[in-house]
Order: structure tokens, then C-alpha cells, then sequence
């Protein structure tokens, strides 16, 4: 059984430590707890070298220290604190760097609130089953045979036939009801690919539709997004091996990855907020009454520095758009403007939690709206590599790992 | 009389309040219940997402959630004590709550109480310590 080892404040007394276990149990992991000595703790907190008040916060460093130094033996690292805690954030972000600088472990941070549920970590804690239990897997550069990758996403569903180490067909369209959208893009893609389905040797599915899909076609693989996005967008952009920095925009959240030869080591995903994700554009996309593949472009004439608005919450993002749009603003600005927002709530929320490592690739939906791409690297202050056929990089990523398994049955 | 302690889980607070004739107010008493109560299922400690919500009496909303479930273990403690021992400085094995803010905000809600409160150091060597017994006995005595 994968040991995630838990290195937490407030858990026990935020009603969210059963959500926690249960979220790991669910993927056939365990929490475990380091031993530390209390004698130990303080010797502990003064090698890490910050020194926090709170009893429980040395205790989470203590944990770490034993973890760095291989006197505790876990598969994965889980960091938590409370949601709004200074000191807590703190030291979570600085033991994600020291559990990184000095172990191999994939770590995942998180801030709690006691609405916290098991769900909310699920695709998480199953990317930590994943890259600890599929390493030889997730190491895979070429797809062989004929595979087929679905994407079910929260907006779009994707799906990809690859045949030998090359796309051959593809379709995307909106999800809606999950199998019958599955099956017609599915048909398409097969179709351009001159495939029979009788032919195909694999298939794998990722994104939210993932099990109901899966079950339906019976795939071989069936995969949360973290690990699926990331090996997709490496394979598309050409960037397998070193370190990368993946910022995957979607429909409805966000995800922010690191990875180290093509898998995953660190990762954030943002929650359901329409306010840093694609559904604001699309908000924005409507208002202005264009297409939300237009917004790009317009965006690209328009300097966001002429319009205030922030995203932060949908609900005042929306107020903000109203405003300016009331105040005769241009469409170029307006449009601008949003790009910048959904870049700035990304950058506020997401990249906070990882180092940026250079090439950053931007996939997802959103990498197809210029304004969106730029405005990402405006506030990176380099420009993201936006790789062919961006958005499908779930359903790639899924079609290259299922013929992982063509060798291994 | 109920006596409040502070740290709330110190064993060594716990024994001479009740060897002086008093009832404590610990931690122990208070998750022992809530451990023992077969009918709720949020291990380990079974502080609910009621209980943090019973926190707000405590703390407002925009208070870190592990500091309103702590606040709904001890404040109604603190609301039921009748007099009050608090350490000042005490290290985190003699006993803590892990957070300190929330020990800021036990420390406060018990001064104002009102209640008759000794505060004491965490002592630093035998005589000290020796010291502190005495002090903390006859505040016990005194209480009767």
C-alpha cells in the first residue's frame, strides 16, 4: 500500500482528517504520521531554520526533517494547513520547497477549510498513487500500436486516435451527457483516422468523465488529469525530458505542474472558480458578444491597463465587466483586461505554490486564446510554449499511456 | 470548584487541582467524551463541522477553521470555569493547544472572566518548581 505521509496543522480539529484519510483510502493509499520524538523537535526546527510559534507547526517540520533525513520511509508527501493562517501558510510553503530540495518524494500542498471534503482531494491524492505506483508507466516517451484517448472534461470532451507515435485522428466538442458526447467524438476521431474500433488495442480516459466513460468502453486506463495533462503537453511540445512547468487553464479549474523528465513532482490545482478559469472568459466572451475563439485576438489589440477589473471572485469580475462596458470602454481593452485577470488569479493562487521551472507550456482550452497566452507571459515575464493541438494533451496523454499497456498484457 | 488550566491538557495543572480538592477543566475530561461518544464519527478527536460552527461564539468566520474547532473543545470550558490556573512560557511537552494563536485567545477569554486567576512561570529548576506548588496550593485553598 502507498504511505502518504501527512505533515499537517489543525486537521484533527477542522472536522477534515476523516475527509483526508478517506480521500486516500479511496486510491488505495494510507496516511501515515512520522515519528518524531518531542525531544527531537526543537533540534529538528532549528536545522530547517525557521522557527514558527506554534507547537504543531514545529511538529510538522520535525516530520519533514525525519522524511529528508530517512528515518521515516513513506511513498508521497501531503502538506496541509488551515485556509487564512499566516504562520501555517508559511511553513507549509517552505517544507514543500524542503521536502523537494531534499527528497525525490512528489508532494502536494493544500489550505483546508472545515468544508473540506474527501472529493476535493480525490484527483490529488490519486496523482500521488499514480506517480508512486506507475513510475515505469508515467517514464513512457512513445506511444506504439493503435490507441485511442478520451478527455472528458468539465466543458469539452476531447478524444484522440495515435497510431505508432503519431495523431491520426481527433475531435472535440462539449461534453453535455458524458457517453453519447464520448461516443460521437470517439466515431470522428476514428473516422479521420481511417480506424475500425474492432482495430483499436487500447484505450485510456482521464478529466471528470473519466470513470463513467472508462467503464462504459471498458479502458485499459483510467487516469486523473495531473499525471494524463502532463505527459500529454511534454509529448506535444517536445519537451520529455528535463524540467518544465505545465499550466493547464480549463473549463472550469486550473492546474499549475511541475515536472522531471515528463512526471509530475509538484502540482497545484485551483478550485471550482469560475474567476481563474475559462468559464469567465467564456462570461466575457458573451457579454462582448463574440465567440469565445475571438477573444484572443481582440484581446491582443486591446492593453489591459485601461480597463480595472479583477477576477478574484466571478461575481466582482462580472461587476467590473458591467462597469467598464457601461463606461464605453473598448471591446480590444475590455477583452485585454479579462485575459490579464484569469493570468493575475492564476499567478496569485496557483504559482504561488510550486517553483517555476523553465520552459513553461501552457495547454488546455484556454492556450488556444492568444490574449490568454500572453497575458500569462507578461506576468511570468517569459513566454509560454504552446505546444500543437494543446487542448488535447488529456486525451494524448491518455492515448500514449494505455499502449503502455499493450506490452505489459 | 472548576478550575480552567492553561495549558489546557498539562497533566502536572490537572493533578494538583484535584489533589487540592478541586475539579479541573482540561482537554482530557473533554475529548474523552467526545471520544467516547459511539454516535459521532469524525475521528481522531471528533470535533464536528457543528462543533467548529459552535466555534463562532469564539472566533469570527474569517478565523482559521483549526482555530474555531479548538475554540469549541475549550471555550465552553473556559465559559464553565469558576476560578483559573494559567503558565506562562510553558514548552509544548509540559503541554499546548499546537496553535498559537489560539492559545493568544484562551489566554485572553479567561482574563476576562473575571474569575480569580493565578498566573504562574513555567518554573526553570527544582526550587522553582517548588515554589510554584506552593503558590498554586494556596491559590487552591484560598478558592474554598
Amino acid at each position: 500500500m502507498i504511505k502518504i505521509a501527512q505533515l499537517s496543522c489543525g486537521t484533527e480539529y477542522s472536522s477534515v482528517q476523516y475527509e483526508i484519510e478517506k480521500a486516500a483510502r479511496s486510491v488505495g493509499a494510507k496516511m501515515v504520521h512520522p515519528d518524531v520524538e518531542a525531544a527531537e523537535i526543537e533540534s529538528c526546527v532549528e536545522k530547517f531554520g525557521f522557527n514558527p510559534v506554534s507547537p504543531q507547526l514545529k511538529l510538522m517540520i520535525a516530520r519533514a526533517v525525519h522524511l529528508a533525513e530517512g528515518k521515516y520511509d513513506a511513498d508521497a508527501v501531503f502538506i496541509a494547513t488551515c485556509f487564512r493562517c499566516a504562520e501555517g501558510a508559511l511553513v507549509r510553503n517552505e517544507l514543500r520547497r524542503y521536502i523537494q530540495e531534499n527528497t525525490r518524494l512528489p508532494v502536494v500542498t493544500y489550505s483546508f477549510t472545515e468544508r473540506m471534503k474527501s472529493s476535493q482531494l480525490l484527483t490529488r491524492m490519486e496523482a500521488l498513487v499514480t506517480i508512486v505506483s506507475r513510475k515505469e508507466l508515467l517514464a513512457r516517451e512513445r506511444q506504439s500500436g493503435i490507441t485511442v484517448g478520451i478527455d472528458s472534461g468539465s466543458t469539452t470532451t476531447k478524444a484522440v486516435v495515435m497510431v505508432d507515435n503519431q495523431i491520426e485522428g481527433m475531435a472535440w466538442g462539449p461534453s453535455g451527457e458524458v457517453i453519447e458526447s464520448s461516443s460521437s467524438l470517439l466515431e470522428e476521431a476514428l473516422q479521420q483516422a481511417g480506424v475500425k474500433m474492432s482495430d483499436v488495442e487500447a484505450m485510456g480516459t482521464t478529466g471528470y468523465g473519466r470513470f463513467t466513460i472508462g467503464k462504459h468502453f471498458n479502458a485499459k486506463l483510467v487516469q486523473e488529469e495531473l499525471t494524463v495533462n502532463s505527459k500529454g503537453a511534454v509529448w506535444l511540445a517536445d519537451r520529455q525530458r528535463g524540467e518544465a512547468t505545465i499550466i493547464d487553464i480549463g473549463g472550469m479549474d486550473n492546474k499549475a505542474i511541475t515536472v522531471r523528465d515528463g512526471v509530475p513532482d509538484n502540482f497545484t490545482m485551483g478550485g471550482i472558480c469560475a474567476g481563474a478559469s475559462g468559464r469567465f472568459l467564456e462570461i466575457v466572451s458573451k457579454r462582448l458578444k463574440l465567440e469565445v475563439t475571438e477573444l484572443g485576438a481582440i484581446a491582443d489589440q486591446g492593453d489591459w491597463r485601461n480597463v480595472r477589473m479583477n477576477s478574484y471572485c466571478s461575481i466582482f469580475g462580472i461587476q467590473d465587466l458591467v462597469t467598464t462596458l457601461a463606461e464605453g470602454k473598448t471591446r480590444p481593452d475590455v477583452a485585454a483586461a479579462a485575459c490579464h485577470s484569469v493570468a493575475e488569479q492564476i499567478y496569485e493562487q496557483q504559482l504561488q505554490e510550486i517553483d517555476v521551472r523553465q520552459p513553461v507550456i501552457q495547454v488546455g482550452g484556454t492556450s488556444l486564446i492568444s490574449g490568454m497566452v500572453n497575458a500569462m507571459g507578461e506576468i511570468l515575464g517569459t513566454q509560454p510554449i504552446v505546444p500543437p493541438h494543446s487542448q488535447y494533451i488529456g486525451a494524448v496523454g491518455a492515448a500514449l499511456l494505455s499502449s503502455g499497456f499493450l506490452e505489459v498484457v | 470548584m472548576k478550575i480552567f488550566i492553561d495549558p489546557p491538557n498539562s497533566l502536572i495543572l490537572f493533578d494538583l487541582v484535584e489533589r487540592f480538592g478541586h475539579e479541573p477543566l482540561s482537554t482530557m475530561a473533554t475529548i474523552q467524551e467526545r471520544v467516547d461518544n459511539l454516535e459521532i464519527d469524525m475521528p481522531p478527536l471528533n470535533v464536528t463541522l457543528e462543533d467548529i460552527q459552535k466555534g463562532l461564539k469564539y472566533a469570527g468566520i474569517e478565523v482559521p477553521s483549526g482555530i474555531r474547532g479548538r475554540m469549541a473543545v475549550w471555550g465552553p470550558l473556559i465559559d464553565e470555569a469558576e476560578a483559573a490556573i494559567l503558565m506562562n512560557d510553558a514548552p509544548f511537552a509540559f503541554g499546548c493547544v499546537g496553535c498559537h494563536r489560539t492559545n493568544l485567545l484562551v489566554d485572553y477569554l479567561v482574563k476576562k472572566r473575571k474569575i480569580p486567576i493565578i498566573e504562574v512561570e513555567y518554573p526553570q529548576d527544582e526550587d522553582e518548581g517548588r515554589d510554584l506548588v506552593l503558590k498554586v496550593k494556596e491559590f487552591l485553598e484560598g478558592l474554598k
